[in-house]
């Protein structure tokens, strides 16, 4: 490795950036990502904003536009409390799955971390955000500041006409059943011409006639009907009519609550497609910092090596590094889980280990890629086709596994104490590395419950089934305070039941 | 394709609707907290101001945001975890206390599953929160709530004026315009004419052209120097000046009396009391008004005019005359604060101890003088800890309690009250402050 040769060659010295040193530092960045890395990205709109802005975006999951509630303000508050008392940093970065993207930086960063972070949230991210498929096929980066832009004005439309308590009881309501208003498997249905036009008329006049909404609800039923009708004959004529089961409880409200009016439906449907647009980003945590944390690794090497950093701003920004990837051990009080940062950066520079110099078992493990010359071509296909439980459950490798001394811990309330099940050895590879996967795979850790049955011209019991899974149960406070609102949204009785899994 | 924006310029407080909306639904919570606060200690400074921020913690119950959840015990689980050092499969290891098992994950999602909430009111907010629904107990008879003063304020300009308002850009301005249009000739120009005429003329023996040349150029001069002559640097049409009309300026002024006995029966329990009350009331009126200022008169069997310090802290030893204070206050008023300008409150703390029947003479005081002047007048009794009987029957009493009882009889805006704890301030305080419609308030909800 080469030291800074001349001084005309690096991009800057000093802790203090400017417009022009960014600029600089953007364009030397963008050379390695895209003729190096061969990254693809989103162009970038990168903003510099002050520590008072970063807190306003921390309330509002990061987005930059958002509708007003309670719930954020309260976040804003904690956050703040926390930040003023020093004992909460604030994120270097915030980026958004736009087109362009979006990337705010902190003004307090120095120009060190500047490049650090435009590496790691300019490139990284937004060439994750840009090719993972599932941010391709469920999330719409050009629209969705268009999106955000109507929901805000929705709903302080709604806010004026139906007063401020109307609309928090539906917000709150449709903000506790997130988690549920999203479709995991199949892509939602796309509305019809007749329905858009319809969803259109009722946007435009909030309140409009109850026949028109009718014809709206009547016509999804139907399309639906088709497609579920000819595969399970089982399920009775109600349930085929309403489209159930159903795992998305805000998308059936929606459609077939009773009592709601057009305007909170429409509400639903918002915090419906927000919870549907920030659900990828969910189930990539680990597989995106990974990418980002290995592209701005890469990134302020190479620019070291090219000499265009300085030695002190090179310790500066692995100093940070190093922070980021800290994964301290179970047994630390630092230790709150795997961090996502060190998994994924050491996942990603261990699949270039195992390109670059494999050994036999590698060769074992992975005959697929061991030994390819391309590690970029693997890293990006890699990042493009796969989620964090299906990443690790394909590229968690066992020296990896040996590194991190993972050990899995089995515990059964029926036992008296915990065991341990798996260590780092032979036997215990696949289990754990099946066992880290599936504690990454949403559909295990949010509960799987399912909109099963309603009798609209009976007694119009809504029943929800809790599909239990090794018999864990459902948090009872939260679960009957949820209930309360799904009773609010449907109107009448709301019953759940609880099933065992595989039972049915 | 790519760029960089500066953001820091834009406006903040994009969350300030959020917060709004937070603290109206945390509203009941977080009065309850603050008047607490106000209850169980004083508010602090001296000068009766909070603090930058009062930091409350309220209860997180109904700020929950529910989410169906898994719960975090029972059932049959896998965790993985980092940094293995000596085990071996198989090893029983004691579930810690508390349930959970070391999976790492969070109570709740995020993170609220803490029973308090901590957070920073501002100064406004904590304000708005202490005096909800409280109403200044304006009786407008008087109709002096707000007053009309005579101020200035600019008017514009003028192009007569006297010379100290003359407005220096403007008219300079003008004076350029008006350079420019008539083409006046400037210094430089003249300066190049005169350099080259004085050339000309260094050269001794002139050819006939030069001779012309020179005529030609002496001229100009001429011409030029009679035009800036005839176009003035500064005419008097270019003179702007500023203006200023009388204007009438609403103003609100209020001034608070607070009397206090400092004979050596009040100790330092007794003064403590009495200062939160008039802390409280200081502040409220702060609320109210655009300027308030206090007054502080002390006295044992004779009064004086004290500042805040000495009127706390300083120790005088006497009789009591109560009479003597409310004599001076109405010197003070008489002196200084014509009721036709000033909103007038009174207050006063005593432990109820008078000389002989001076209690009579207060009685007329109040009535004749004082509270003809005042907006409201407040008499806070401190008793013992133990003096139950007094606290629960107000017609038991010395004779001073006895002759402010009949004034209040007679002056609706004349309020007394019994304390004999920290506690109590707040709640008599609310007590004379609430609107006066109890009933239909009540009844309303």
């Amino acid at each position: 490795m080469q030291a800074a040769k001349t001084s005309s060659n690096v991009l800057f010295d000093g802790p203090e950036w400017t417009f022009e040193l960014l600029e600089k530092a953007r364009d030397a960045i963008e050379d390695i990502a895209l003729n190096d890395l061969g990254l693809e990205v989103y162009p970038n709109q990168i903003e510099i904003i002050s520590s008072e802005q970063m807190l306003d975006a921390y309330s509002c999951a990061g987005l930059p536009l958002m509708y007003q509630h309670w719930s954020f303000g309260k976040h804003f508050v904690r956050d703040d409390t926390l930040y003023r008392t020093g004992r909460q940093g604030l994120a270097y970065e915030i980026v958004i799955n736009s087109n362009p993207c979006i990337s705010y930086n902190m003004e307090e960063n120095t120009m060190a971390m500047q490049t650090l972070v435009m590496a790691h949230a300019a490139f990284g991210h937004n060439h994750f955000f840009k090719n993972n498929y599932l941010f391709q096929q469920w999330t719409d980066a050009a629209g969705i500041h268009d999106y955000l832009a109507f929901a805000k004005n929705y709903i302080s439309a709604c806010e004026e006409r139906y007063g401020l308590d109307a609309v928090e009881e539906i917000l709150d309501a449709a903000h506790s059943l997130q988690a549920q208003g999203v479709f995991r498997y199949g892509r939602p249905p796309q509305p019809t011409v007749t329905e858009r036009e319809a969803m259109q008329r009722v946007r435009d006049g909030y309140e409009s006639s109850k026949t028109l909404l009718d014809l709206w609800t009547d016509s999804t039923m139907r399309r639906d009907d088709e497609d579920n009708g000819r595969e399970d004959h089982a399920i009775s004529a109600r349930q085929r009519e309403l489209n159930l089961p159903q795992e998305n409880i805000l998308y059936f409200l929606e459609k077939s609550s009773p009592i709601l009016k057009p305007w909170q439906r429409e509400i639903l449907r918002i915090v419906r497609c927000l919870a549907q647009y920030l659900y990828p980003q969910k189930q990539t945590k680990v597989m995106n910092e990974g990418c980002a944390t290995f592209v701005h690794y890469y990134i302020i090497n190479k620019l070291h090596q090219q000499g265009r950093i300085t030695q002190g701003a090179f310790m500066e920004m692995m100093h940070s590094h190093t922070n980021v990837v800290l994964q301290p051990e179970y047994d630390d009080p630092r230790f709150g889980g795997i961090n996502p940062y060190a998994l994924g950066f050491a996942m990603m520079t261990d699949i270039r280990r195992i390109c670059q110099t494999p050994t036999d078992e590698d060769r074992d493990w992975f005959p697929e890629f061991a030994g390819d010359p391309d590690w970029r071509g693997v890293l990006r296909g890699a990042w493009a086709n796969y989620r964090d439980e299906s990443f690790i459950q394909q590229f968690l490798s066992p020296h990896l596994i040996r590194n991190f001394k993972l050990f899995t811990l089995t515990n059964d309330a029926l036992q008296p104490n915990m065991v341990v099940s798996q260590i780092h050895n032979r036997a215990g590879y696949r289990d754990i590395r099946r066992e880290l996967a599936r504690s990454y795979d949403l559909a295990y850790l949010e509960p799987d419950i399912q909109v099963t049955d309603a009798d609209l011209r009976g007694d119009r019991e809504l029943k929800l089934t809790h599909l239990v899974r090794n018999g864990i149960q459902l948090d009872q406070d939260n679960r009957e305070e949820v209930l309360k609102h799904v009773r609010r949204l449907w109107g009448y009785e709301v019953g759940m039941s609880t099933e065992e899994y595989g039972q049915k | 394709m790519h760029h960089f924006i500066d953001r820091r310029r834009n406006p903040k407080g994009k969350s300030l609707g959020n917060r709004q909306r937070f603290l109206r639904r945390a509203r009941e919570n977080i009065k309850e907290r603050v008047d607490s606060s106000v209850r169980g200690k004083s508010l602090q400074q001296d000068n009766g101001e909070p603090s930058e921020g009062e930091k409350v913690t309220i209860p997180a119950k109904g700020l929950r945001e529910p989410r169906l959840a898994h719960s975090t015990t029972g059932g049959l689980r896998h965790h993985v975890l980092p940094g293995n050092k000596e085990y071996v499969v198989g090893d029983a290891i004691p579930r810690p206390p508390g349930g959970g098992g070391q999976g790492g994950r969070k109570a709740s999602e995020d993170g609220d599953g803490d029973d308090e909430f901590s957070f920073t009111l501002s100064q406004d907010e904590y304000l708005e929160i202490l005096f909800d629904g409280l109403e200044l107990p304006d009786l407008v008879e008087k109709n002096t709530f707000e007053m009309l003063t005579v101020g200035t304020r600019r008017a514009g300009l003028t192009t007569a004026g006297s010379p100290n308002n003359l407005n220096l850009v403007r008219t300079m301005r003008n004076s350029l315009g008006r350079r420019i249009a008539l083409q006046r000739p400037t210094l430089a120009a003249q300066h190049e004419i005169e350099n080259q005429i004085s050339e000309l003329e260094m050269k001794e023996p002139l050819t006939a052209k030069q001779k012309e040349r020179l005529a030609e150029l002496q001229t100009r001069l001429e011409c030029l120097e009679r035009k800036r002559r005839v176009v003035g640097y500064i005419d008097p049409l270019d003179l702007r000046f500023d203006t200023y009309v009388p204007e009438q300026i609403r103003n609100s002024k209020a001034v608070v009396f607070c009397l206090m006995d400092v004979s050596g029966s009040m100790q330092e329990r007794e003064k403590d009391l009495a200062k939160r009350f008039f802390l409280l009331l200081h502040l409220f009126l702060t609320r109210g008004y655009e300027q308030t200022e206090i007054v502080f008169i002390r006295h044992t069997h004779h009064a004086q005019e004290v500042d805040e310090e000495a009127f706390f802290y300083a120790r005088e030893t006497g009789g009591t005359i109560v009479s003597t204070a409310l004599e001076k206050m109405k010197e003070v008023i008489a002196d200084r604060f014509p009721t036709d300008e000033w909103n007038i409150y009174g207050a006063q703390a005593s432990d109820g101890e008078n000389f002989g029947n001076d209690s009579q003479r207060c009685k007329s005081l109040l009535l004749e003088d004082l509270l003809p002047a005042c907006q409201f007048f407040a008499y806070v009794e401190i008793v013992d800890e133990g003096a139950d009987m007094l606290l629960g029957n107000s017609e038991a009493g010395e004779d001073l309690w006895q002759a402010y009882r009949q004034v209040k009889d007679k002056a609706r805006h004349f309020e007394m009250q019994r304390v004999s704890l920290p506690s109590h301030i707040y709640p008599i305080f609310r007590e004379f402050f609430l609107p006066k419609i109890k009933g239909a308030q009540h009844a309303g909800g």
